[in-house]
């Protein structure tokens, strides 16, 4: 308990989210208010100070507040996250708090939620193959430990339960005791919510995780937070305490909004669709918080979850997620029309760091080749359907036509495995069985080991 | 020199102070308790607006700020090399000892470029009495495992005859003096110089000679001239942080200074791994022993970032002025002009186009007319360049946009890449017939004289058959391929050969990742070859059906990997073969 704090009962307006308040000769940038009223009291953070002038966003809101009646009370400190063991198995609320409010009595340290910019160099590329147990990631767009691989899902596909898919089947190297999971709902509904819950609860990830929730009906600027809050508890546990925590975030489209909300109180000039210009250096401040480090035995891997209202991959959030992050998982509407599960565009999909984690000794021999060659093959099977809807079938040679059958087998069986895990010997095997639909020559890419595996299985088909 | 102020104002980036004496414009100023750095951006009576370098969390109105009366500088010299420097210039990790940096930013901390205390062992070049201008070289030491860094006379030096000079093998640090001249100025190992501050130079030098990146599509169709500077725009996902990191290993430069400006931490993690263990096939040393990397990577503070890239231009400026080639590098130019925007946002300035402040172009024009090819100061008489590859992240992927815009109207290569190439994994992705280069006439005598006619005569035989293939495939969307020739048949298949085998190149494959100009020359009279070959074959009546077993493509993915030396034997080995097949075929026709 301070036994001083400073206060101020001039506020001088209130606009949106935030408040805007005099005499506060000695607010500090970032710093932490509390401001009582006579009903309740609620809590603040300087976002900017002119003179003795600053304005305060207000995390609870500012409905009901009443300019006459309140006191803001300075704390002189910046908004901290406890951390300890203890976080194991807890729901929190966007700032850090358990649900009932209460800070956590027992914990080993206090952290600054926004964090520090990690040192370049004194990361560590990530490497190691994560198994998902999805043939079109493990594949063609590999997931590898330390890795921000986001989700961009238009509105209606299951960008959800792909991820909760990821946290229940993915083979992390390392010591399985050692794994971790921290869930950042940002502003998702209830049922969504639920969803993620139930589904964790069922692996025994809820147990071994963190959760920190920030529901659609819970305060906006909040949520700015909860992101902030996830990955700071997953800096703890990976690089202090050695875990290989994933952090699911979702959904960083409600999370840019937000900061657009307050931005637009600030009154500052908007940007492209409204996002204040610094969207980019924010999300930045986000994402860049996943990796390896030299000498720590821990990472961060991060799966945020982008929206893209409809399904308009242009739109900013989408894009600057894109720009950011070391690759994409898109979700396509017209595969999932098809019936295809899960409906991922391998061609709009890409994983950075993929290299990295593939070939001998981490998946198989060739798997370079390979991938480059379904790429190819996809796509060139995807040109030969839009040429088939203006010269019809009989405008098309032979070849087209085996590149057709090529594409509907890809989708029907490589891309169209359900929620069946498949390891990365039978998402091989289903690759090089799309393949065989091709002659010799247009497998250009395959190494002669793998054509003839190839070769093999066309004649046992015969 | 210093004064002081009091903190008014604080958000964002920028903050405002009350000053006591007059500051200057760009002056740097230490903020608050923790003296964080930051640098005088705007004076408005006796108020300063400060752009401040770190994160400026926890800073109170009524704090302190210290104005330094010096500009943002750099040291320059001996212990460059290899380094890591944030974007004001301070060493991210141990200089000799990579593991010696904290893994989060901590902030207030003053570093300095140079580790002041290794001794470095001189060598000079002048001797008692010669006369030293400004720009001369006077002696040098030797870094890493061969590199002989030059010691200049700065510039502006008063000039005079040397009085004193360091003996041969004398061991040195950067602050000691090593020549003092008979009219007073002493002359040290390193130089301090203002980063916003070009380089003085005698004269610009006309392009004549390009700078070889080892990419087949740059090289041959688009290339680049030492001295000039390519753009590479491109949505997020195409290709441009491999692109410059190709040429940052492969390119015949012999400094590379390579910004990391607002992009991910990894990728500079990757140089660091991987460049101290390849050798530069032009100079026999690692990698990392001619590069300076500058890393402001983007959860980083925005306002080093604007300074970042005048960072790295100062850096190859002096490099330059030794006489050397220097390619630089951004990735990318838009976080530049983002922070640019962001500080402009928070000085409350009029916003122009996208928000950006009417001075992008002429910032960005600032900073283009500082690459080029010179005559240094000096004796002896050196000629160097700064060719500038810098990356564009366009919003969307729209290269309609400012940034884009004022980037191709200061550059000369113009190295578009494609969103839809690189998603069927079309790499380098980038597109030929929106891409162009103004540098072709000026380096056409440098290529003929080198390799010959057959240059010219290749690039132009590319140009022509990848023409012809988006003709004949806009004719196959209304009729089908059945409907055309043989020998159009055949065109669309050269085309798919030359796009898959020649254009593609593939960065992680060391056998495919540098190609040479004269092995390019082979390969592209290979191409040619085979055209004409199979084109006779048709035209004896030879069914395109059944050249399409042969396995062309196939065949050109191997050959490429042929080193120089056997690839003429292998291309002539294999094209007979293809000859054969191909008179076997005209048998029965007969
Ligand atoms: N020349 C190349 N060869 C092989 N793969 C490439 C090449 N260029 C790009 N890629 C692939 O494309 C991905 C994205 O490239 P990158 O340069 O990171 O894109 P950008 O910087 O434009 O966002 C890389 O991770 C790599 O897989
Ligand atoms: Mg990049």
């Amino acid at each position: 308990m301070k036994l001083y704090r400073e206060g101020s009962r001039l506020v001088k307006g209130i606009s949106g989210p935030l408040i805007f308040v005099g005499n506060a000769r000695n607010a500090a940038l970032g710093e932490i208010v509390e401001i009582q009223t006579e009903r309740d009291s609620r809590m603040g953070q300087v976002l900017q100070v002119d003179g003795d002038i600053c304005a305060i966003q207000v995390l609870e809101g500012t409905l009901g507040l009443n300019p006459g009646s309140c006191t803001i009370w300075f704390e002189r400190d910046v908004l901290k996250v406890r951390l300890g063991q203890a976080l194991m198995g807890q729901t929190l609320n966007g700032r850090g708090l358990p649900r009932d409010g209460r800070p956590m009595a027992c914990y080993e340290k206090e952290v600054p939620i926004t964090g520090s910019p990690l040192n370049p160099s004194m990361r560590e590329s990530p490497n190691e193959f994560v198994e998902t147990g999805i043939s079109s990631i493990d594949l063609l767009n590999t997931l590898v430990r330390g890795q921000k691989l986001p989700i961009f899902s238009g509105s209606g596909l299951p960008a959800d339960e792909i991820a909760a898919q990821i946290v229940r089947q993915a083979h992390v190297p390392g010591n399985p005791e050692k794994f971790l999971v921290v869930f950042a709902a940002i502003g998702i509904t209830e049922r969504e919510a639920r969803f993620f819950r139930d589904s964790f609860e069922e692996t025994g990830a809820l147990f071994n995780g963190v959760f920190i929730v920030n529901l659609a009906s819970d305060s906006a600027v909040e949520r700015l937070l909860a992101p902030r809050t996830a990955l700071s508890i997953a800096e703890f546990f990976a690089f202090e305490k050695g875990y290989d925590v994933l952090v699911v975030m979702t959904d960083m489209l409600h999370y840019s909004e937000a900061l657009r909300e307050v931005s637009s109180a600030r009154e500052e000039a908007p940007g492209r669709r409204g996002f204040p210009g610094y969207l980019y250096s924010d999300l930045a401040g986000l994402y860049e918080r996943a990796g390896c480090i030299r000498g720590v035995k821990g990472s961060i891997t991060q799966i945020p979850i982008v929206s893209m209202p409809g399904d308009d991959m242009t739109h900013p959030v989408v894009d600057l997620s894109g720009y950011i992050t070391e690759g994409q998982v898109v979700l396509e509407r017209g595969l999932q029309a098809r019936g295809v599960y899960p409906p991922i565009n391998v061609l709009s999909s890409l994983s950075r760091l993929m290299n990295k984690g593939i070939g001998e000794g981490r998946t198989f021999p060739g798997h370079r080749q390979v991938a480059d060659q379904l790429f190819a093959s996809y796509a060139r099977s995807r040109e030969v359907a839009r040429l088939r809807l203006i010269v019809g079938d009989e405008g098309l040679t032979e070849k087209e036509k085996h590149y057709l059958e090529f594409g509907s087998v890809f989708e029907k069986e490589f891309l169209n495995q359900g929620d069946r895990a498949r390891n990365i010997e039978e998402s091989l095997f289903e690759a090089l069985n799309a393949l065989s639909v091709l002659p010799d020559e247009e497998l250009y890419r395959i190494p002669s080991d793998l054509l003839e595996e190839i070769r093999r299985s066309r004649a046992d088909v015969k | 020199m210093s004064s002081c102020g009091k903190i008014t104002s604080v958000a964002g980036t920028v903050i405002k102070a009350e000053t006591v004496k007059p500051v200057a414009n760009y002056e740097v100023a230490r903020v608050g308790r923790e003296r964080l750095l930051g640098e005088v951006i705007r004076i408005d009576g006796n108020v300063a607006d400060i752009q401040v370098y770190e994160e400026i969390d926890g800073i109170h109105v009524g704090e302190p700020v210290e104005f330094t009366g010096e500009l943002l500088g750099i040291d320059l010299g001996p212990g460059l090399l290899g380094s890591v420097l944030d974007g004001i210039g301070r060493p991210l990790s141990g200089i000799t000892d990579n593991s010696k940096g904290s893994i989060f930013l901590e902030r207030g901390f003053l570093a300095r470029s140079l580790d002041p205390l290794k001794k470095w062992v001189f060598t000079p070049a002048k001797k008692a009495k010669d006369p030293v201008y400004p720009g001369d070289i006077i002696g040098f030491v030797r870094e890493g495992t061969g590199f002989l860094h030059q010691v200049m006379a700065p510039p502006g030096v008063k000039a005079g005859p040397v009085s004193t000079i360091l003996p041969e093998g004398a061991e040195v640090m950067v602050d000691e003096t090593v020549c003092i001249l008979e009219n007073g100025p002493e002359i040290g190992l390193c130089q301090r110089w203002n980063v916003r501050t070009p380089r003085p130079f005698r004269e610009k030098l006309p392009f004549n000679e390009p700078l070889i990146t080892g990419q087949r599509v740059l090289d041959t169709m688009y290339p680049v001239a030492l001295g000039g500077a390519a753009v590479v725009p491109g949505g997020f996902g195409t290709g441009k942080t491999v692109t410059q990191q190709s040429l940052a290993k492969w390119c015949n430069a012999e400094m590379v200074v390579y910004i990391g400006c607002g992009e991910r931490g990894n990728e500079m993690t990757e140089v660091l791994e991987e460049f101290p263990h390849i050798i530069d096939p032009h100079t026999g040393r690692t990698l990392m022993e001619r590069m300076v990397l500058i890393a402001n990577t983007s959860n980083m503070p925005v306002a080093a970032r604007e300074a970042s890239i005048y960072l790295g231009m100062t850096i190859a400026e002096y490099f330059r002025d030794m006489g050397l080639n220097v390619a630089l590098m951004a990735d990318s130019t838009s976080r530049w002009a983002e922070a640019l925007r962001e500080i402009s946002g928070r000085l409350g300035e009029m916003p122009g186009e996208e928000g950006y402040p009417a001075y992008l172009g002429s910032r960005l024009a600032q900073y283009y007319e500082r690459a080029g090819r010179v005559r240094t100061i000096g004796v002896p008489d050196r000629k160097g360049s700064i060719t500038i590859f810098n990356a564009v992240s366009p919003g969307g992927g729209d290269f309609s946009e400012p940034v884009t815009q004022a980037s191709l109207r200061l550059s000369g290569a113009f190295w578009a890449l494609d969103k839809r190439l690189a998603e069927s994994r079309h790499f380098p992705s980038i597109n030929w017939k929106r891409s162009y280069s103004l540098y072709e006439k000026a380096l056409q005598p440098f290529f003929r004289e080198n390799l010959g006619d057959e240059w010219k005569e290749g690039a132009s035989f590319l140009k022509a058959l990848l023409d012809r293939e988006s003709e004949l495939l806009s004719l196959v969307q209304i009729v089908g391929r059945d409907a055309l020739s043989e020998q159009d048949k055949w065109d669309l298949e050269m085309g798919e050969i030359i796009r898959i085998g020649f254009l593609q190149q593939n960065a992680f494959d060391p056998l495919d990742s540098f190609n040479t100009p004269k092995k390019q020359m082979l390969f592209t009279r290979t191409l040619r070859e085979l055209h004409s070959t199979v084109s006779e074959g048709i035209g004896k009546g030879v069914l395109h059906h059944n050249v399409q077993p042969l396995d062309l493509l196939r065949g050109v993915l191997i050959l490429r990997k042929s080193g120089e030396e056997n690839f003429p034997g292998d291309a002539s080995a294999w094209l007979t073969k293809v000859r054969r097949s191909l008179a076997d075929m005209e048998e029965p026709c007969r």
